[in-house]
């Protein structure tokens, strides 16, 4: 396991050694949060709008952001003056960069936890081919995550961390601990919310209902009053302690209508590959059919480009508008199934993270306005369960490639196109050959079709990187390869959440309950 | 898991560290007038697709040699020219004569950068994968970490990538012949040598070893019969080589002399800045410059020079192997590096290379040596402003080592092919017995020190009267670590006994 924990930290400090690179919009929101929580006093953290990027993120977040503030001034204090919009300086990279690598320390803590808990196939003589190797290596090296966090700059390591130990805790059986800790990581990042629902389900399924009949199904009578009550206990503390103060302040609208957003668009200004993406592009194929048929009046339709700018309210042409209640409600139908399933046919954690894993999904694929670095909320658990069996990993293989691929156009520059290439590569071949060799009595991973889609990545990003920039069609129509991205993504995704829910939903339960 | 996907893994793992050591700095950044070597890379490319070839290496009105004046031989001219025609399709003001000097944009930079990344792509990466899957008795697994060792050597990649040199080139083509040899391609690897050796003259330092391995196979093969043909196809390829690379400047006698007065500056000093060799850590005692007269300065550095590689050569055309070569290679390298004449720091690479080669068979020792080397380098990094390249790939590259081949297990005296040695010292059994733990504090007390001086170099201000203390302890320390090594890889090449067939080999 040191070989572990080194091998990690190569990783991190191979980020570190790429700061010297290219400054991106995130990098001047965190920035900017360290000036707002280290000057301004409490009430007016959530009304700060000096700069474009106010504060959206739950109070423990923002408490966060406040110690690190604290260190920040050793490192250079002219980063903490609000008015300082886009300061850069040595020290205030080296000071943010390192402060995520600091951070991810609990994410490699959680990855350790997890490897201990997690029982994989045989247990092979070499290293390389252990199941807890593989996974500790798909985890540390997450090619989404190293990219967005050390990169693009974010502090998902650290929150992933969170979750994973949480995920740890529960399948250790310390139930209350594993609660703990996913309240507080809501209170930092409220997009968690997304896999509440598993959460809330599986606790009360085998946590308050402290027992199973014979056959597997509710024991109604084993409800446990002591568990309910302490599991509540701990919510409102930590809901307490984080909205607290707001909520004398009276604050608390305020709060969440910087949480919750709803004023943007349905898509973020690049689509996120879910249902949306597929969606608009089916109202904007139509849309051009029509206008060639003369189904549709040219003069009527806005002309709003849907990936210019940041944020974009637009209306579809052709099918209905979609407001946020209606991704609500699609959402709900979607992880329902897998929330029936979690409840009618417990199989312990493994059931617990296929839950997880289908929310998470599902809320991707059918939000609003989501953020196309949600898929690694759906990524990294799947990873726990793809070195248990086959199947899970071929939709894993499937999954991490597209969504990956999907990542790229975070990174839009040219020195950094080698470095996204290059790491996906590396985390592709690595992928697919240990799961294969894992999995190697088995039937193949990934039958014809979804080869061949996977493999149809690799023309797909030369033509976006390098021909399309050369050709004419750049000026005209610049969200083309975004588009392409987007769209194609999108099946791959979608594909991969039906073969899991398939399989999910298929699965047969085997009578006796065996501790996984 | 399989041999190749482990080999893609590392390769691309290799690649991932030098591009991103590519976003860094490079020689000379922002420092005008001068600049650094990047601008001297830019202005040969700048030279070369403008002047025609009779002009390159004359000082001319429009080229002025005192600026950046080209002093590689041929090869890198016309690599440089390569890399010309490319820059001006893309943008001419990057070569345009005269105007172009100093010039820096991120294009620009991004451009250079690729450039080196190819070069190091197409020639020294595939030596080095192919070298490694050519050993011989060693598992899959070991092949691989023996790959990524070399391939994550620090200083390799700090210098080309970081610094901005096209070293991966020479020192390339220096391992495809070694590969050559390798395989008993006996001409095929001469050409690959004086391929590399026109590229730059550093390489020199690795031809004794060549010549004598190639003149001892030849003894072998009896110089009535097969050994005569052998030297003279030698002869000949070589002539050939030296020809076909030399021929745009045809048989012009003063061409060729002043291309050769460029590529051996006698006239500068036995030594420029602080480089870890014998001739600057003596001056620290005594200074030498003011004590000799130039002309003996340069007589005693040969002469001391030569005296110290005798051995190893002679030992090596008596008896050649490919294992007497590879360690021959090192020794007389090492050898040229401390007492040699106006030797650049980075020279060293010209020992960590072969030193590379020899890592899965005495990996505790090579990577000690690498990372002296890479530490050795230590001022020339800061001086570009490297550090954070360096703090990052020096331990990776250690760690990586450690987990690879466990070496501080193997300190005994037999994984340190000092079996041989100790038997003949027998009246020093005793102290053998704790060799290895010995050892083994030694090396973990250089690496402390190697990390207190890095930390003071980069940290700590020196002293107002000693303010060149730090890249001088620097230099000191890796000098008497250098030496130390020199003596140990004598001993295991003179010790080396015939009989290795019994034993394992790798």
């Amino acid at each position: 396991h040191c070989l572990l924990v080194m091998l990690t930290s190569t990783s991190q400090w191979l980020g570190i050694a790429r700061s010297p690179g290219i400054m991106h919009a995130d990098f001047e929101v965190h920035r900017n949060w360290l000036a707002i929580t280290h000057n301004l006093p409490l009430s007016q953290w959530y009304f700060e709008a000096t700069s474009e990027w106010t504060l959206d993120y739950p109070p423990f977040f923002a408490w966060f952001e406040y110690v690190l503030s604290h260190i920040a001034k050793y490192f250079d204090p002219q980063m903490l003056v609000v008015e300082n919009l886009n300061y850069t300086s040595r020290a205030t990279v080296f000071f943010q960069r390192f402060s995520v690598i600091f951070t991810d320390t609990l994410f490699i803590y959680a990855v350790h936890e997890c490897c201990r808990c997690i029982n994989g196939k045989r247990a092979a003589k070499d290293i390389l081919e252990k199941p807890t190797f593989i996974l500790a290596v798909l985890l540390l090296w997450n090619f989404g995550l190293l990219i967005v966090d050390h990169i693009h700059f974010q502090y998902n390591g650290f929150l992933f961390g969170l979750m994973l130990l949480s995920v740890a805790r529960l399948c250790q059986k310390r139930y209350l601990e594993g609660a703990l800790l996913f309240a507080v990581l809501l209170h930092f990042k409220h997009i968690y919310v997304y896999v509440a629902p598993a959460y809330g389900i599986y606790l009360l399924r085998s946590y308050c209902f402290t027992a199973n009949n014979a056959d597997g199904s509710l024991k109604w009578r084993s409800f446990s009053f002591l568990h309910v009550t302490l599991l509540g206990l701990i919510v409102c503390l930590v809901s307490a302690l984080s909205l607290g103060p707001f909520l004398v302040l009276g604050q608390l609208p305020q709060v969440i209508s910087r949480l919750f957003p709803f004023k943007r668009g349905l898509c973020h200004a690049y689509w996120a590959p879910n249902f949306w993406a597929l969606y608009n592009a089916m109202d904007k194929a139509l849309t051009i059919l029509g206008l060639k048929c003369n189904f549709l009046d040219g003069t009527k339709i806005p002309k709003a480009s849907m990936t210019g700018g940041l944020v974009q309210e637009f209306q579809h042409t052709v099918l209905p508008s979609v407001t946020p209640l209606a991704t609500l409600i699609c959402t709900f139908i979607a992880i329902l199934p897998s929330v029936f399933c979690l409840w009618f046919k417990p199989q312990g954690p493994r059931g617990f993270l296929q839950c997880l894993v289908l929310c998470a999904l599902s809320s991707f694929m059918f939000g609003w306005h989501v953020h196309e670095k949600a898929i690694l909320l759906a990524i990294l658990p799947l990873s726990l369960l793809s070195i248990q069996r086959a199947k899970d990993a071929g939709i894993y293989l499937i999954l991490a490639t597209t969504g990956h691929f999907s990542l790229f156009p975070l990174l839009f520059t040219t020195p950094e196109l080698p470095i996204k290439i290059l790491l996906m590569l590396l985390f592709t071949v690595y992928s697919f050959s240990s799961l294969k060799s894992l999995f190697r009595r088995e039937k193949l991973l990934l039958n014809w079709l979804e080869t061949i889609y996977l493999i149809q990545l690799v023309p797909l990003e030369i033509f976006c990187e390098i021909i399309f920039p050369l050709t004419s069609w750049k000026q005209q129509f610049p969200f083309v390869p975004l588009l392409l991205t987007s769209v194609y993504c999108a099946l791959g995704i979608t594909y991969a959440w039906l073969k899991l829910y398939v399989s999910v939903l298929t699965e047969r339960v085997p009578v006796r309950q065996k501790a996984e | 898991m399989e041999k190749w996907s482990l080999m893609t893994i590392t390769v691309l793992l290799a690649l991932t560290v030098r591009w991103a050591v590519s976003l860094g700095s490079y020689s000379g950044a922002g420092k005008p007038p001068m600049y650094g070597d990047y601008e001297a890379q830019r202005h040969w490319q700048e030279i070369t697709y403008n002047l025609p070839i009779r002009q390159w290496y004359f000082n001319t009105s429009d080229n002025d040699l005192l600026y950046w004046g080209l002093d590689y031989p041929p090869l890198t001219a016309y690599h440089s020219f390569v890399c010309a025609y490319i820059a001006k399709l893309i943008n001419p003001d990057w070569v345009a004569l005269h105007t172009s000097r100093g010039y820096e944009s991120q294009p620009h930079k991004l451009f250079m950068r690729t450039t080196v990344f190819v070069a190091d792509l197409l020639v020294y990466i595939p030596a080095v994968i192919l070298y490694c899957f050519s050993l011989k008795e060693t598992s899959a697994k070991k092949k691989v970490s023996s790959a990524l060792c070399i391939l994550l050597y620090p200083g390799l990649i700090l210098i080309d990538h970081g610094h901005f040199q096209y070293n991966s080139v020479s020192l390339g083509l220096a391992l495809w012949a070694v590969l050559c040899l390798s395989h008993d391609w006996d001409l095929l690897g001469s050409v690959a040598f004086c391929l590399a050796l026109n590229y730059k003259q550093m390489e020199l330092y690795h031809s004794l070893p060549f010549f004598c391995y190639l003149l001892g196979k030849c003894f072998k093969k009896g110089l009535k019969g097969k050994g005569l043909v052998l030297l003279a196809k030698l002869a000949g390829t070589v002539l050939v080589s030296f020809a076909a690379c030399w021929l745009p400047f045809g048989t012009d006698v003063e061409q060729i002399m002043q291309v050769l007065r460029r590529l051996f500056p006698i006239d500068r000093g036995l030594f420029e800045d602080k480089v870890a060799n014998i001739w600057c850590s003596l001056s620290v005692l005594i200074k030498i410059k003011n004590v000799i007269s130039p002309r003996t300065q340069l007589k005693l550095s040969f002469a001391v020079t030569f005296l110290s590689l005798l051995p190893a050569c002679i030992k090596l055309t008596v008896q050649p192997s490919l294992r007497g070569l590879k360690f021959a290679l090192v020794s007389c390298a090492l050898s040229f590096f401390l007492f040699s004449f106006q030797v650049h720091e980075k020279s060293i690479l010209l020992v960590s290379v072969p030193v590379c080669l020899i890592i899965n068979e005495i990996p505790f020792m090579a990577t000690w040596f690498l990372l002296v080397s890479t530490f050795s380098l230590l001022p020339l990094l800061l001086k570009d402003e490297l550090l954070l390249p360096y703090a990052v790939t020096t331990p990776a590259f250690l760690a990586v080592c450690l987990a690879s081949f466990s070496i501080l297990e193997k300190t005994s005296a037999e994984d340190l092919q000092l079996k041989a040695f100790s038997l003949s010292l027998k009246g020093y059994v005793s102290w053998f017995k704790s060799f290895p733990r010995i050892v083994r504090s030694l090396f973990l007390l250089s690496l402390a020190l190697m990390g207190v001086l890095s930390v003071l170099s980069a940290a700590a201000a020196p002293p107002q009267r000693l303010p060149d203390l730090f890249p001088l302890a620097v230099a000191v320390v890796s000098c008497l670590h250098f030496l130390l090594f020199l003596v140990y890889f004598n001993v295991v090449i003179l010790w080396d006994s015939k009989n290795r067939g019994q034993k394992k080999i790798s």
